[in-house]
């Protein structure tokens, strides 16, 4: 029989104010009845490009053009739009990420499945409640009759995520195509919608799936594109592809991804020969009798809410502490509060033997600048009016006088591997990459004794924040500077981090070295983190599981 | 006119995408002819203020008997009204009160409306409520009768009409710079900036007030064009400069009773209103567009 | 389903009963504050008599302390008591009452056309089906919102009725001179709530939800009015308050120059007398009118978005 999909010499161009972009240049792949293909690569790589197009959803810009693009044994070339409506949700379901903004937020979860048997005539009306249930309950959405009347944002991100599958293979399609489907949930969910994927293939179905996340594909798809600039450098059975990989590309995406291996060495710029990763510079020395920052007891309640609840910690100087929770953990009002941006209702912060919280501003001020933030999010933190010099710039010393400043802000730039070029530019010029770099170049100006990173590695791609990694390891090895390093990737931590806290629902589950955290977890939630998580090495394993 | 209002959105959950932020190219220029010929009536229209004769040397209220209620032609290419005026003539000295009475009016309108805008944006939360309280109270009175109540105690003229509109068109704008206020003390790069260590009239100086009044001139200028369409409307209603003066909505009203037989005495000094607007709504959402894209 | 928003909708009923309260206090205090004395203020162009003057003193109660008159002030306003005009010698409540029915036809009429037209011409004029189409339409949207509205019905009526005389000039005689007036105070609603709603639906169709509709092969048809206009719909309710405000106050102008009869040419004739008892309720009137379509809006909001009515 002949493949499902049948793509040859594929190519995608936009027309765009400034001329025509090529997104996808000639690309060729299949997938087989009941087989998963994942495509890999990171933004701008051509990847959703590809996955929109096989459901002529390019959108009006795209000139799409090929030498052969078969769909189930029919040419779609010539589609017109009511041949591609036939085939949409019918041949092929779209599932994208983030459910809260890919379901209508105006209309009800089973209103938004029941879209698809009503257009698709799949079911009489009378029938189509009891269809939407059964989908639900296919996708194990607990009391799905009640749920198919809730609206998106009533439901868990999983939850919902779930209800988006559910809308996906609604019209009971040969193919689904999956589109960073678990991009923007927490690991424990992640790994239930792999393994829903999973199921959905064993019933049949056949998954295209696209991803930035080589661990998370690794889980479930029988091949791996692996795409780059518009073109598939590499492709190959998953296993192989993970475990001998010939691309230089593909290996460098590899050696990215931090993890306990990648502990002192180098995450970017592997060689392409696949020797070892180059090792960085050791870690600052911890002097653990001497506390930068001392925590007891916090406790934030908003309403009736407790969002951080009795959290104790310390850091000492030079030390880097991961603080590990997955959204709602309570993990970024813990970072407003020791920044002394948010007042706590209990507990007391200690900077550098200063009482920290609790105090009015006047008391801060003096020390304000030992102690910096870098945030997720470094375009919202900066002034728009300002260029990229006048940012650093802001945090210097204000005695330096007006002659050295820009001299000074060089020299930051240059610390962080920016060009002196990029002084005057706009931010909103620069990469996602470069403008972290700027956000740590001013962080570090005042040669803070202490800075917190709350998640400043999550908006980056894969490469991008192998280099941010390796740029804070660097800079902490010079400077002897703590870091309060806070992120939901727990690969991220165990590369980077001396201790680790845990936390779950504004606690602190558990707390150690971050070897011992992660070997030997006792905490039960620590170990379903640790469990949930999609591991290179684990790609291996056969997927069998089932919940 | 910018409408800046929408639903309160319940708060998104913080989330993480894959970097999608490609740098911004820098567009290449395109011509505007619609920029151009907006631009070329308003320059044309403040030539027509500052110095009339310059356009239409004869004199607005010379009344020609033996030429009433000409059409326009040759010699006069804007006719001429019912006591035998020469309409063009008119209209480019009207050009003068319509401009005035707007360009006072929306400084009353806008200088009031930043200074309480800000107050209210800057204070403790109580004053704040109180101040929003009453622009939202007094953003209830119809535009226009706010204006007319004003009018009603202060009595009619050009001095009293500037004043109504500026006080008729002030809560809008104090609404606008105090949301806006609200959205630069409460965004990232202030929070960032107090772990610098500056001091709150600091942060204030040098991020929130820069960033408040930035966009105010392109405020103003989309304000102009309504202030002028609301000084023709109460002239119109006879609450303005007084005939013989050649006041655009003025003029309107009295060539009205002649509209059946000679259309352009009210129907041309109504289209430079309507010019008037449109090219400062034009030149104000281009102004707006390349604020916006250089903010963001 | 999720219980009532019982909470959502009493904080919002609470806010525009705090906005009324005000808006009657600054009126009333527009009165007290104007240059010149009180009495001669409420006489205006009337007969000022003794007799009258004390009149006025008894039913404002000037003679007492500030509090109590005022106090009292809110007592008959929330009574429905809206004063006496002694230019006319008649209770204002009486003279705007005559005058409301036309007015408010005009308003209905205007504002239901208005807003239909804008409904048909966003959904035609949306996305980029037919590119040529958008670009005349936003022209004439921002001629129309540009344009006085004033000019509009002179232009209409010069074409229309003296041209070729279809409608009559003036008066409010049928359905025949409602056409006319309604037409000139809807068409600048209409444009400005074509570019809202238009804005609105393109936001909207650039959502990942509609792509996720159309993965499932709705028709345009339905990804437009089903998802998309729902989304559009939210700011454009929001603009309901700005729309009665554009209305009534577009009926004073529009009744003039259709020589329609109204409550526009009573405020007109009023303001001219500085008959301001008159003037004051005409005012407080409608600042209540515009509450009570805007607390409409700010519910009809939580029927549309479900998102709003946890409190």
């Amino acid at each position: 029989m002949a493949p499902l999909v049948t793509v040859e010499d594929l190519h995608v161009d936009f027309d765009t104010p400034s001329g025509r972009v090529a997104a996808v240049r000639g690309i060729s792949f299949t997938v087989e009845r009941g087989e998963c293909v994942a495509v890999v690569g990171e933004s701008g790589s051509g990847k959703s490009v590809t996955a929109r197009t096989l459901v002529g959803l390019a959108g009006p810009d795209a000139r799409v053009r090929a030498a052969r693009l078969d769909l189930a044994g029919e040419d779609v070339r010539t589609y017109r739009p009511r041949d591609w409506r036939r085939v949409r949700g019918r041949l092929a379901g779209l599932v994208l990420q983030d459910a809260l903004v890919s379901l209508d937020p105006l209309r009800t979860v089973g209103a938004e499945i029941g879209e698809v048997l009503t257009t698709h005539g799949i079911v009489g009306r009378t029938e189509r409640a009891g269809r939407v249930a059964h989908l639900l309950d296919l996708v194990h959405l607990p009391e799905p009759q009640r749920r198919a009347r809730q609206y998106p944002h009533q439901l868990s991100g999983g939850l919902r995520q779930r209800a988006l599958i559910a809308s996906g293979i609604a019209g009971e399609p040969a193919l689904l195509i999956a589109d960073e489907p678990t991009t923007a949930l927490d690991v424990t969910v992640q790994a239930q919608i792999l393994r829903l994927l999973a199921e959905r293939r064993a019933a049949g179905v056949s998954l295209l799936l696209i991803s930035h996340d080589l661990a998370v594909v690794a889980q479930v798809a029988d091949r791996v594109l692996v795409m780059r600039d518009g073109r598939i450098v590499e492709h190959g059975p998953t296993d192989r592809l993970l475990r001998a990989p010939e691309h230089p590309y593909t290996r460098q995406l590899l050696a990215a991804v931090p993890s306990a291996t990648s502990r002192g060495r180098r995450l970017a710029g592997a060689a392409p020969g696949g020797a070892a990763r180059a090792a960085l510079p050791a870690r600052p020395e911890v002097r653990a009798d001497d506390t930068v920052l001392d925590v007891g007891g916090l406790t934030k309640r908003y309403g009736e809410h407790t969002v951080v609840h009795d959290v104790s910690f310390t850091i000492a100087r030079g030390e880097t502490l991961g603080l590990v929770g997955e959204s709602g953990s309570g993990k970024s009002t813990v970072a407003r509060i020791v920044a002394g941006l948010l007042d706590a209702d209990a507990g007391t912060v200690t900077f550098e033997q200063t009482p920290w919280a609790a105090v009015p501003e006047r008391t801060r001020h003096p020390l304000r600048r030992r102690l910096q933030l870098i945030s997720q999010d470094p375009l919202s933190s900066f002034d728009p009016r300002y260029s990229v010099g006048r940012v650093v710039a802001e945090n210097l010393d204000p005695d330096v006088g007006r002659a050295d400043r820009r001299h000074h802000v060089v020299d930051l730039l240059r610390r962080v591997g920016l060009g002196a070029d990029l002084l005057d530019r706009h931010p909103r010029q620069l990469s996602g990459g470069q403008r972290q770099r700027v956000a740590i170049a001013r962080a570090i100006a005042p040669r803070p004794s202490l800075i917190i990173c709350d998640e400043p590695v999550s908006a980056l791609d894969v490469s991008v924040q192998a280099q941010v990694l390796d740029l804070l390891a660097e800079l902490r090895a010079a400077d002897g500077t703590a870091l309060l390093f806070i992120s939901h990737d727990l690969g991220v931590v165990h590369h980077l981090s001396d201790r680790v806290l845990v936390m779950h629902d504004g606690t602190v589950v558990e707390q150690g070295p971050v070897g011992d955290v992660f070997t030997y977890p006792r905490h039960d939630y620590t170990r379903s983190l640790l469990d949930a998580l999609p591991t290179l090495v684990a790609a291996g394993r056969p997927q069998e599981e089932r919940p | 006119m910018t409408v800046t209002v929408g639903p309160p959105l319940t708060d998104a959950p913080a989330r993480i995408f894959v970097d999608q932020t490609e740098p911004v190219v820098r567009r290449r220029f395109r011509p505007r002819p619609g920029l151009l010929v907006a631009g070329a009536y308003l320059v044309l229209l403040v030539v027509a203020a500052a110095w009339p004769a310059a356009l239409a040397p004869g004199d607005p209220l010379a009344a020609d008997p033996l030429a009433v209620l000409s059409p326009p032609g040759a010699g006069h290419w804007f006719g001429t009204d019912h006591l035998g005026r020469d309409v063009l003539t008119r209209v480019v000295h009207g050009a003068g009160h319509s401009l005035t009475i707007g360009v006072a009016a929306t400084a009353i309108a806008v200088t009031g409306g930043v200074l309480l805008g800000l107050l209210a944006g800057l204070t403790h939360r109580v004053a704040d409520e109180a101040l929003s309280r009453t622009f939202d109270a007094l953003s209830a009175f119809p535009m226009l009768l706010l204006a007319l109540l004003f009018i009603a105690i202060a009595g009619t003229g050009t001095g009293s009409l500037i004043v109504a509109i500026g006080i008729a068109t002030l809560p809008h704008h104090a609404r606008v710079v105090r949301g806006q206020t609200l959205l630069v003390r409460r965004s990232g790069f202030v929070e960032q900036a107090v772990t610098f260590g500056q001091s709150r009239s600091r942060l204030v100086l040098r991020h929130v007030l820069p960033n408040v009044v930035g966009p105010v001139p392109v405020l103003a200028v989309i304000g102009l064009g309504e202030a002028v369409l609301a000084a023709a409307g109460l002239s119109f209603l006879g609450m303005g400069p007084q005939p013989p003066s050649p006041e655009w909505g003025a003029m309107l009203s009295e060539g009205r009773n002649y509209l059946h037989v000679a259309w352009w005495i009210s129907i041309l000094p109504g289209l430079a209103v309507t010019a008037t607007v449109v090219s400062l709504t034009v030149v104000g959402r281009h102004w707006q567009a390349r604020f916006d894209g250089r903010r963001r | 389903m999720s219980p009532p928003p019982v909470r959502a909708v009493a904080r919002r009923l609470g806010a525009g009963l705090v906005v009324l309260w005000v808006a009657a206090t600054a009126a009333y205090l527009a009165l007290l504050a104007a240059p010149g004395d009180t009495v001669d203020n409420i006489v205006g162009d009337g007969a000022d008599t003794p007799q009258i003057r004390a009149e006025i003193i008894a039913d404002w109660g000037l003679d007492r302390p500030a509090v109590v008159q005022y106090l009292d002030y809110l007592e008959r306003l929330g009574g429905g008591d809206l004063g006496r005009s002694y230019l006319l010698q008649r209770p204002v409540t009486e003279i705007i009452g005559e005058q409301l029915a036309p007015t408010l036809t005009l308003a209905v009429a205007a504002a239901g056309l208005g807003v239909s037209l804008a409904l048909l011409i966003a959904v035609a004029t949306a996305g980029d089906r037919r590119p040529w189409l958008r670009r005349v339409s936003s022209g004439a949207e921002l001629l129309l919102v540009s344009t006085p509205s004033f000019l509009i019905g002179l232009l209409l009526l010069s074409v229309l009725s003296f041209r070729f005389g279809l409608f009559p000039v003036s008066g409010d005689s049928g359905l025949r001179a409602l056409v006319l007036p309604a037409v000139t105070l809807a068409l600048p609603i209409a444009g400005l709530l074509t570019q809202v709603l238009r804005d609105g639906i393109d936001k909207a169709l650039d959502e990942p939800f509609v792509l996720t509709a159309r993965s499932r092969g709705a028709r345009e048809r339905t990804v437009l009015v089903r998802h998309a206009l729902r989304h559009a719909v939210l700011p454009a309710v929001s603009l309901a308050g700005w729309v009665f405000g554009i209305v009534i106050g577009g009926t004073v102008i529009v009744e003039q120059v259709f020589g329609r009869p109204g409550l526009g040419q009573v405020t007109l004739s009023a303001v001219t007398t500085r008959d301001m008892p008159v003037v004051l309720a005409v005012v407080t009137l409608s600042a209540a009118g515009y509450v009570v379509v805007n607390t409409t809006a700010d519910l009809a909001y939580l029927l549309v978005d479900p998102r709003l009515r946890r409190s």
